[in-house]
């Protein structure tokens, strides 16, 4: 168990014997409760997750029916992954640099703000917790359209770099640069609320402890605080990194027709657009899903699953 | 000198965090702004002739479909937060109460669906949808969009309520049953209402997660449409600013509720 683990625990107050209960294993009967309380919750997973998923996986080495739009047969191609790959292979390319670069981005403004709503909101934390949320309920797609025309060439940012001769280009959209600011922006949440989770079970006496310390503010925070915060930021990266690899909405309305797609736009465009398409989206879907574990076991192996499950 | 630094210090991190508030609204705002554009075909560019306007305020339900649309987000969020608390409830209190064989892959199960693209969550359920579960009458539509809304949600009040559970003082559950409360006393009196406050935080979040979620939505929706279906769909042909009326509206509704619900908390609080 890493040095990382043992400090989540400390911060949770809890210890992996805490999970465990000790008189309630004697008793007999509930033995079936915990499998009572798991089935119902479990199978809406299995039918709606993991059939799906294998549902995918037949369908991503299917081939078309001749002459049968829309009809499949299953022939084990898996040579739709290497079709699918070499035509798209640009696009998920970009999909995991953009999603990287938000992913940092997102870090770098999100960590301050879940700092001060852990430490410095007092009893507004939980209105700020709310604020946070609540621009869900405009819609990402509405906040996504307002940064177009924010970012627009006749908009604010745009004129106001173009007349400072700032912009190389002359343009914000239809640029790599919108949509990763678009990514930046509608996944922050994801970042901040679980960095300010693990920040808010911080006791603040061990803060105080590393000031008297270290007397140094910049020490402190990067020899306590930040490390006590590392779960919270993981499952941040994750929560961020993730969701934005597989997005298709920022790149279609903040980015241009070619040069800006991601992933998830052709995911999309074979699903509905492209007759016969059903296999190599699957493929792609696949693709995606493969490299994302590969992170995640990279991910965990280095830091521990206890932070993630 | 030392103290100057420190209080530099503190009051940056709290300006900076307003300015990433402000940055976090500033499109709220720009919708706000542009429900009062007097547009042509699409509420994209400012029209100054006839701007600013209240007409669109006066009637959010002009569009078609747009109120419907409204209605099903709503009827979706409230559903599929109520089932997927209830459930992921459950099995968060398994995972932390009960020891059990399987425990692992549970935890698995409950963690994957979160760390797999809403896109690959969105097109396996097209292809189950119209593969297979269409054959037991699932047709895409209301209840397939519920279907999936409440899976995704699931995991998400699992992680919730689990690390509210982990952070309760186990002493606490110990002392009703030394005071002799038989185990579904001790729950009822002492362990669940300690889980509340996660409780009903994994239910916001649900609700908020569902309420704008399009990409699932758009995968397994069929015909049928929700709020955010309608803004990307008439955005390709000609955005009303009657969406914008509605999606700011929301947006204080849903502060407003949150805000008053802390209110009543905390008074309830002062009373005990």
């Amino acid at each position: 168990m890493t040095a990382l683990a043992s400090a989540t625990q400390h911060a949770t107050g809890s210890h992996p014997a805490a999970d465990q209960p000790d008189e309630a294993r004697a008793v007999g009967a509930r033995k079936i409760t915990p499998y009572l309380l798991l089935i119902p919750g479990l199978a809406w997973l299995v039918l709606f997750f993991i059939v799906p998923m294998v549902q995918l996986a037949v369908v991503s080495l299917e081939s078309k029916f001749p002459g049968y739009p829309g009809y499949y047969y299953l022939d084990l191609a898996v040579w739709n992954y290497r079709d699918a790959l070499s035509e798209f292979w640009p696009h998920i390319i970009r999909s995991f640099v953009f999603a990287g670069v938000a992913t940092i981005l997102a870090f770098i403004i999100g960590y301050p703000l879940a700092y001060a709503m852990a430490f410095k909101a007092g009893k507004w934390r939980n209105v700020m917790m709310i604020l946070v949320i609540a621009p869900f309920f405009t819609s990402f797609i509405l906040r996504t359209i307002a940064w177009r025309q924010i970012l627009a060439d006749e908009g604010p940012v745009a004129s106001t770099l173009n007349a400072l001769h700032l912009l190389p280009g002359g343009h914000i959209t239809e640029t790599w640069v919108a949509v990763v600011a678009g990514l930046t922006y509608n996944f922050l949440p994801f970042m901040t609320l679980p960095i300010y989770s693990s920040l808010e079970r911080i006791d603040p006496k061990i803060i105080e402890a590393g000031g008297d310390l270290y007397a140094n503010g910049f020490t402190t925070f990067h020899k306590v605080t930040l490390p006590m915060s590392m779960p919270g930021v993981l499952a941040g990266t994750l929560m961020t990194f993730i969701p934005a690899s597989g997005d298709y909405v920022n790149a279609e309305l903040l980015g241009s027709d070619i040069s800006t797609k991601m992933v998830g736009n052709a995911i999309e465009s074979q699903f509905f657009r492209v007759p016969g398409g059903y296999p190599t989206a699957a493929a792609l879907s696949f693709t995606l899903m493969a490299i994302i574990l590969v992170m995640l076991f990279a991910y965990t192996r280095k830091f521990g699953t206890e932070n993630l499950l | 000198m030392r103290r100057l630094r420190y209080w530099i210090a503190d009051n940056f991190v709290m300006m900076s965090a307003i300015l990433v508030l402000l940055y976090l609204f500033l499109p709220v705002a720009y919708t706000f702004v542009f429900s009062f554009n007097n547009h042509g075909k699409s509420n994209i560019a400012w029209v100054p002739e006839g701007s600013p306007t209240l007409k669109h305020w006066l009637n959010p339900c002009g569009p078609p479909g747009l109120c419907q649309s409204l209605v099903n987000s709503l009827q979706i969020g409230a559903l599929a937060t109520l089932v997927a608390t209830v459930l992921g409830s459950m099995i968060a209190f398994a995972l932390v109460r009960h020891n059990f064989f399987g425990r692992g892959a549970t935890n698995t199960l409950v963690f994957l669906p979160m760390a797999t693209p809403e896109i690959v969550l969105g097109a396996s359920l097209l292809t189950i949808f119209v593969q297979g579960y269409y054959r037991v009458g699932l047709e895409l539509g209301f209840w397939t969009i519920l279907i999936a809304h409440i899976m995704f949600c699931i995991s998400f009040v699992v992680v919730n309520v689990k690390a509210r559970l982990l952070s309760m003082d186990p002493k606490l559950e110990e002392a009703a049953s030394d005071l002799y409360a038989d185990p579904r006393t001790t729950f009822w009196k002492v362990t669940f209402p300690l889980a509340l406050p996660g409780i009903t935080a994994a239910a916001l979040l649900s609700f908020s997660l569902s309420f704008d979620d399009f990409i699932i939505t758009n995968f397994v929706s069929g015909d049928a449409s929700t709020f955010p279906k309608f803004v990307y769909v008439s955005y390709l042909r000609g955005i009303p600013a009657e969406a914008n009326v509605v999606g700011f509206s929301m947006f204080v509704i849903a502060v407003l509720l949150t805000v008053a619900g802390q209110l009543i908390q905390n008074r309830a609080a002062k009373g005990v």
